[in-house]
């Protein structure tokens, strides 16, 4: 059995079987379950608390911010905000570039690095371990060491100033998408691909036809974690966009607060919609894609 | 030149692009940025040879002495804290019946699908001294809680705070991991006479360990390259900036400012490097503890 058995088991099952309470006790269970479900709930509210504090923050008044902070619908009712937002700041075209870029670096880096994977995972090869190495060892390679070269390289190309430094460096693969989807291809039976070569595949089409739908659900993982974090990114808009009709939405929304949280004209219910249209298209992502994710955390640790 | 077999030369067309990029973003990069760490380089001229001038410098630079110790300070606090606190949650939800457990599970990843800036934004009101909900709620106890976000003593602590309602990806990998641990184990423990306390002390923890051991790992150099959250809140704004000194200046965030505020890609640089021969070295002195903490099935049955 391969590291990538219980991946796929996993994804394919969908939610693990309910555990089974202990055994021991039977008086005590019910109380104890109560207790449990309590402190869960507790919690919950604590995690949810600040995400219903900014939606309703964000439908009220400016001089009702901070007013009824524990009531959890607006009091007065303000969806003008909203349209406040869109006249302060171009939130559309930041919404539209966010997609276009995240969907370019999930694209992009999900195919390259299934590309090598399945060179790992299906060719022997001088070198093999050594350059399989080099994928492990920059796994923990800290981003911040190679943002100045970076950087001018880029300059050097003159692309500082577009969005293409944001993805292009996903045609080239990553580390941690080529590990999960080598240890997913690993698990593929190796008559499936020896079975094509019979046939007459190329090796591009054992790619292409086999290994490519074979790795479905770990293509989706990579592809999701991609787009999130393409979503959350602050860093690389910051170094390279300066014109504001490019921004991602993380970048406006920097934008939106240097101008209306600080300074002699605050606007807070602007800063708080704009937060609010940031987060909100990802949450519905995540609710879509839900249990890829969990599979995705729980398999490698991808944050 | 030898001729390769045409699946060898197959197996380089795969990992090319991997291979390209390791060159081009990773490696390169690494060994450009200890170059450029050795010299004075604005991007106007051209890269001037400065010797250890950059490497002297940081040893005297009380910002440099000041960045480091808020982000130690930060690490020390939030890895311990929010593994505690996610160890915590997912016990309880491992205690729960399946369908439950998902559904907590779900709201307890919702905040860390909240893009770092919205986070930003959000504490910048959530912690706000005079009107903020974290204050008003202490109230409710008759205390009168701090200025978080401009008082220096106490900026650290909000963000803290902030980091503390991350929690979701650490309790996802523990809360699987704990599925993990056999049931039978448990319960013989507890045919023996094992209280709770003991049985989660020698058989819940030794088997979990491992995950435990990754999940301080990755949360440590996560922390330790703080950015985001941070720069929303104090930085990138003049008025912002002034008022509380350099409280919440962060490693990344200070070499940020001097690579693309200052334009000193030399000083960057071997801020960069510092930061990551730090972050190998506490990689390193983690693996070496975990290889003795750690339980490791595998050799167990091997053995």
């Amino acid at each position: 059995m391969t590291a990538a058995e219980p991946i796929r088991a996993a994804v394919q099952a969908g939610p693990a079987p309910a555990a089974a309470g202990p055994a021991a006790d039977p008086a005590g269970r019910g109380t104890r379950k109560v207790f449990l479900l309590t402190v869960l709930a507790a919690a919950s509210v604590i995690f949810l608390f600040p995400f219903v504090w900014l939606v309703v923050a964000s439908l009220k008044p400016r001089d009702r911010t901070f007013s009824d902070p524990f009531l959890p619908w607006p009091v007065p009712f303000r969806p003008e905000n909203y349209a406040a937002v869109w006249d302060a700041a171009p939130m559309l075209t930041w919404l539209v570039n966010t997609v276009v870029v995240g969907v370019a670096a999930a694209l992009t880096v999900t195919l390259s690095s299934a590309f090598v994977a399945f060179g790992f995972a299906y060719f022997r090869f001088p070198g093999r371990n050594l350059v399989f190495g080099s994928v492990l060892a920059t796994m923990m390679l800290p981003a911040a060491v190679t943002l100045v070269p970076t950087f001018l390289i880029w300059n050097s190309v003159g692309l500082t100033g577009t969005q293409v430094p944001l993805w292009a460096g996903n045609l080239f693969g990553s580390a941690f998408y080529i590990f999960l989807l080598r240890q997913f291809l690993l698990g593929v039976p190796r008559y499936v691909f020896e079975a094509a070569r019979v046939d007459g595949a190329s090796y591009l089409d054992l790619f292409w036809r086999i290994a490519l739908p074979l790795s479905r659900p770990a293509l989706i993982i990579a592809f999701i974690f991609e787009l999130k974090a393409s979503w959350f990114d602050l860093m690389k808009p910051l170094i390279y966009l300066q014109d504001p009709a490019l921004y991602t939405l993380p970048r406006g929304l920097k934008a939106v607060v240097d101008q209306f949280y600080q300074g002699g004209d605050p606007k807070w219910e602007i800063v708080l919609a704009a937060s609010v249209v940031t987060t909100l298209p990802l949450i519905g992502i995540f609710f879509l894609g839900q249990r890829y994710f969990v599979q995705g955390i729980a398999t490698t640790g991808h944050r | 030149m030898r001729r390769l077999r045409p699946e060898t030369r197959w197996a380089y067309v795969f990992v090319l692009p991997w291979l390209i990029g390791l060159v081009l973003f990773q490696a390169g990069p690494m060994v450009a940025s200890l170059v450029l760490s050795f010299t004075d380089y604005d991007l106007i001229g051209s890269p001037e040879f400065a010797g250890t001038a950059n490497y002297a410098r940081m040893m005297e630079d009380p910002k440099v002495a000041r960045a480091i110790g808020n982000t130690v300070v930060y690490t020390l606090l939030h890895v311990p804290l929010a593994i505690a606190l996610a160890l915590a949650l997912a016990l309880v939800l491992n205690r729960v019946t399946g369908r439950a457990a998902g559904a907590f599970r779900t709201i307890f990843y919702l905040p860390s699908m909240t893009p770092y800036v919205a986070v930003g934004v959000l504490f910048l009101f959530l912690l706000n001294g005079q009107a903020g909900v974290v204050n008003q709620f202490l109230a409710l106890f008759g205390v009168e809680g701090p200025q978080w976000t401009t008082d220096p003593d106490w900026i650290l602590m909000g963000i803290v705070l902030m980091s503390l309602w991350n929690l979701g990806s650490t309790t996802i990998i523990l809360f699987a991991a704990l599925r993990n641990v056999p049931r039978e184990l448990s319960e013989a423990a507890m045919i023996d006479g094992a209280g709770p306390w003991q049985r989660f002390r020698a058989v819940t923890l030794p088997m979990i360990s491992s995950a435990l051991f990754f999940v301080v790992i990755i949360n440590t150099i996560t922390s330790l390259q703080m950015f985001d959250q941070v720069y929303t809140m104090f930085f990138g704004n003049q008025t912002a900036q002034q008022s509380y000194g350099d409280a919440a200046l962060f490693y990344v965030v200070y070499l940020f400012q001097q690579a693309f505020q200052f334009l000193r890609m030399g000083y960057a640089s071997a801020l960069a490097w510092v930061l990551f021969l730090v972050i190998a070295i506490i990689t390193l002195v983690q693996v070496k503890v975990g290889n003795r903490l750690v339980y490791y099935e595998a050799e167990e049955h091997a053995g």
